[in-house]
């Protein structure tokens, strides 16, 4: 089991793994993009989405094939962020793979925006559930892997749970649920960038998930290439669970494992101290 | 109606291969010619109230039409937050079928009973609620509506009235015109009502749809200055849409309904109504106190069992 502590400590947590260096200076313009936004518009949690970012570049880039043209492709490969108060991570992956018309990110949260601090499905373009409240996204997520397999069609849900979030009995409850239906369309990755341990240390996921019979892997969930290959596992009868490893605030030292930083922004005189030390 | 249930679902199940059954492990053996027939669109979800309806709404979001079973304090009350979130907030479709609303599980105690759930689920913007009278109303109004792109409640009560009416989603009935007073029967309480209203002047309008509530009906019918509502649970659920219909009118309105109690008393429905005064008796003395043109000629008597 991983303690905050040991989590920081671990080889290689946080660090890009063998990313090219055009990815890895992409992260840093995207983490700038969120913090920027973040502050401008006074709103968003920027550690909880520097800690899935890695994940959310990957799933967007090489997993869901989504794009523009795809958005309303009954078939299409699903997405669901059920930790929905990372939605600036969302939000500015979105708009990198031109799904989400980037002048919106300037209103984020703003009265009238179609953003908001958690994601609205009937608003932004490429939401595929309005989550906010925890415990709810996932087990729309394993209703969508479902529907997919009566519909009998191909399509992939995948979920990106925090490890807060589950302390939700619903999370366990779909976790059942998807095991006996035997749903290996459903990919749920755990954010564990153990900000839920302060509260309710939920001891080791990945035997968890295991014991409720789902196929399950633990990865660096900075390392993209650990990511992807996680995520293109399929295995017949089993969904799959992604344990992934993560810093809450990944690439931002000050923030790093700081609950301070939470929902913080920084004031105009540290802003840019800040983007020069992002990694 | 219990029993007419798995015989419409069946029915719709052969005629529209998007609807989907979850249900709670309550009803298995009435699905079972369902189930036999249809065992990859028939799911025993486990007792999992809440992730039963957001499994549900990522059913709708696959464009299918979820309809979902368990008794009323689970599928309404526990997963009431799904219902907001995951239905009424994304504009999902989908159909919510309670048994046990009120008090029908009297015997099982308080908490399996849910006189709130009408009142809760008219909460939700853009949510429906229908309570019919009988089995062939529930037919009805379930075939005319259970695809229109909204979450919808039906409540299935352990009491119908004799005879079905001509109901139709949205619309209320004038069963009975007078002049003195216009009487509200909600479901189930109809036959009840007009036994009550024997030999009384009186309008009466027979509501099976609760949300969509048929403002102009109660509007063009509103007689004698005065409104009574009858209905099967907590009181006053319908209370905004009243005011809303009769805004321009001056009206003495009395709500005859299930009391802000926990029914706690055991025993059977007519055992609750009897405490509750929602026998026809019961229901006929608050009417004639409330036509009466004294003040409190009738008081409720004690809450005590007989």
């Amino acid at each position: 089991m991983l303690s905050v502590a040991s989590a920081r400590q671990s080889d290689n947590l946080g660090a890009a793994g063998n990313m090219e260096v055009d990815q890895v200076q992409r992260m840093i313009r995207l983490k700038r993009k969120i913090i920027e936004v973040a502050t401008a518009c006074n709103e968003g949690h920027i550690p909880a989405a520097f800690s899935i970012l890695d994940i959310l570049w990957v799933l967007y880039d090489r997993i869901l094939g989504i794009t523009p043209e795809t958005l309303d492709d009954p078939d299409r490969h699903r997405f669901i962020l059920s930790k929905g108060h990372a939605s600036i991570g969302l939000y500015i992956v979105l708009a990198e793979r031109g799904i989400l018309d980037p002048s919106h990110l300037e209103r984020f949260g703003m009265f009238g925006s179609i953003l908001g601090g958690h994601p609205d499905r009937t608003k932004v373009p490429g939401i595929e559930a309005s989550t906010g409240s925890l415990g709810h996204g996932f087990p729309m997520a394993a209703g969508l892997a479902l529907g997919a397999k009566i519909r009998k069609t191909s399509s992939k849900v995948y979920a990106i749970v925090g490890d807060g979030e589950c302390n939700e009995g619903t999370i366990w409850e779909s976790a059942m649920f998807a095991a006996h239906r035997e749903l290996d369309n459903l990919y749920c990755i755990v954010d564990q960038n153990h900000s839920g341990d302060i509260a309710l240390h939920a001891g080791d996921f990945r035997q968890k998930f295991e014991s409720f019979g789902w196929h399950t892997v633990r990865i660096n969930g900075h390392d993209q290439d650990e990511i992807y290959r996680a995520l293109s596992q399929h295995v017949p009868g089993k969904p799959v669970a992604v344990i992934a490893e993560t810093i809450k605030g990944n690439g931002c030292k000050i923030m790093e494992n700081s609950p301070e930083w939470t929902h913080k922004y920084p004031r105009p005189d540290e802003l840019e101290a800040m983007l020069q030390t992002l990694r | 109606m219990r029993q007419q249930f798995p015989n419409t679902v069946h029915e719709l199940m052969k005629a529209n291969d998007k609807v989907v059954l979850l249900f709670g492990d309550v009803g298995t053996y009435g699905f079972r010619h369902c189930a036999a027939e249809f065992p990859d669109r028939v799911y025993n979800v486990g007792i999992l109230e809440q992730s039963m309806m957001s499994i549900a709404a990522g059913i709708a979001m696959q464009g299918l039409i979820p309809v979902v079973h368990t008794i009323a304090a689970f599928l309404v009350e526990r997963a009431f937050e799904q219902i907001k979130d995951d239905f009424g907030y994304q504009k999902l479709g989908g159909n919510f079928v309670s048994i046990g609303g009120s008090y029908d599980l009297a015997s099982w105690g308080c908490t399996h009973e849910a006189p709130s759930d009408v009142g809760l689920v008219k909460n939700i913007p853009g949510a429906e609620v229908v309570v019919p009278g009988t089995p062939a109303e529930f037919d009805h109004l379930f075939k005319q509506s259970y695809d229109n792109g909204h979450p919808t409640y039906f409540r299935l009560s352990a009491k119908s009235n004799a005879e079905t009416h001509d109901v139709s989603f949205g619309k209320a009935n004038v069963v009975k015109v007078g002049a003195e007073a216009t009487i509200i029967a909600v479901g189930p309480m109809l036959d009840r009502v007009l036994e009550a209203c024997k030999g009384l002047d009186v309008t009466v309008l027979y509501y099976t749809s609760l949300q969509p509530f048929d403002q102009e009906t109660l509007r063009a019918n509103f007689r004698g200055g005065r409104l009574i509502v009858c209905e099967p649970y907590y009181s006053g659920a319908c209370a905004a849409d009243i005011a809303s219909a009769l805004r321009k009118y001056p009206a003495a309105t009395t709500y005859i309904g299930v009391p802000r109690e926990f029914p706690h008393h055991y025993g059977n429905v007519d055992d609750i109504d009897t405490v509750f005064h929602l026998t026809a008796g019961g229901i006929r003395a608050q009417i004639e106190e409330a036509l009466s043109p004294e003040e409190e000629t009738y008081r409720a008597p004690s809450l005590t069992l007989r």
